[in-house]
C-alpha cells in the first residue's frame, strides 16, 4: 500500500514535469517542427494522466485524435508552408514582456484562487474503472442523461468540416 | 493517485492554459499560434476531466465534455490548417503580422 502510493505519487509528478516542461518549451523554441514535437510530448503526458485517472476511453480518445490526427495535420501543413526567412525573425521584446507578464499574472491568480479554494481537500475516491458499457450506453441513448444529439451534432460538424477543408484548401484554376 | 489533492491536477492544467496564452501573444506564425490555442484547449479538457473525476465521480458529463472537446477541436484544426494552407499559397508567407496583404489580391 505504502509503495504502491509513493509510486502513483512518481508517477504524477513525472507527467506534470513532461507537460510543463514540453509545454513551455512548446511557446518558446524558435523552431516550428519542434513546437509541434513538444506539443506531441504533452498531448501524449496528457493521455497518460487520462490513463491514471482511470479514464482510458478519453486516453484512448486523446492517443488516437490529438496525438495522432491532428500533429500529423501540423506536421504535413510545416512542412507545405515552411519558409527560410521565418527562423531570423526575432519576437519583439515589448511584447515577449508582454506575454510574459499576462501569463505569470494569471497564473499567480488562479493559484491564489485555488489556495482559497476548497479543493485542497478533495482527493480521489473512485479508484474503480468506468465501464466501456456505461459510456457506450449513455453516448448512444436518449434518456436524461443520454448524448445522442450532440453526438450527431457533432457528425453534422465534423462532415461539414471535411466539405469545408476541401473547398477552402484546393487549388483554383 | 489516492494521496494527491486536486489543486496539484488543477495547477498543472493551470500552467499549460498560461503557456499557452504566452504563446498565443508572442508567436507571429499563424501555426505556432494554432500550437498555442491547441495547449489551451488541452488544459481546459484537463479541467474538466479532473472536476468530473474528483467532485462527481458517479458522473459521467465532464468526460462527453472533454471527448465533444477533442472532437471540436480536431474540427477546428482542420479547417483552420485548410485556410492557412491557402493564405500561403496565396502571400508565401504565414505571418500573422503581415496578413493584411490579403486586402491587396483580387
Amino acid at each position: 500500500m505504502e509503495n504502491g502510493s509513493i509510486a502513483s505519487t512518481l508517477v504524477f509528478f513525472f507527467l506534470a514535469a513532461v507537460m510543463v516542461v514540453s509545454s513551455i518549451l512548446a511557446v518558446t523554441t524558435k523552431k516550428i517542427l519542434r513546437a509541434a514535437t513538444y506539443l506531441l510530448f504533452v498531448l501524449f503526458a496528457t493521455a497518460g494522466l487520462y490513463f491514471y485517472l482511470n479514464y482510458s476511453f478519453l486516453g484512448a480518445v486523446q492517443m488516437t485524435v490529438y496525438a495522432g490526427g491532428i500533429i500529423v495535420l501540423y506536421v504535413f501543413s510545416i512542412f507545405l508552408t515552411s519558409t527560410d526567412e521565418e527562423k531570423n525573425q526575432p519576437i519583439r521584446s515589448h511584447r515577449r514582456w508582454l506575454g510574459f507578464i499576462a501569463a505569470a499574472a494569471g497564473t499567480l491568480l488562479c493559484v491564489y484562487l485555488f489556495q482559497a479554494s476548497p479543493w485542497g481537500e478533495v482527493y480521489y475516491r473512485a479508484p474503480e474503472e468506468l465501464p466501456m458499457k456505461a459510456i457506450g450506453n449513455a453516448l448512444m441513448s436518449a434518456d436524461k442523461f443520454g448524448y445522442i444529439l450532440p453526438f450527431e451534432a457533432l457528425s453534422i460538424l465534423l462532415l461539414a468540416c471535411i466539405i469545408g477543408g476541401i473547398l477552402i484548401a484546393r487549388k483554383r484554376q | 493517485m489516492a494521496n494527491i489533492p486536486m489543486t496539484y491536477y488543477l495547477v498543472l492544467s493551470t500552467i499549460l492554459f498560461f503557456a499557452g496564452i504566452y504563446g498565443f501573444i508572442t508567436r507571429r506564425n499563424l501555426l505556432a499560434m494554432l500550437i498555442s490555442v491547441e495547449l489551451i484547449l488541452n488544459a481546459t479538457d484537463i479541467n474538466f476531466a479532473v472536476f468530473n473525476r474528483f467532485l462527481f465521480p458517479e458522473h459521467m458529463e465532464g468526460l462527453f465534455f472533454a471527448l465533444f472537446s477533442i472532437a471540436i477541436s480536431a474540427a477546428e484544426t482542420a479547417i483552420a490548417i485548410a485556410i492557412i494552407i491557402n493564405i500561403y499559397r496565396n502571400l508565401k508567407h504565414i505571418e500573422a503580422q503581415k496578413l493584411n496583404e490579403l486586402n491587396d489580391l483580387k
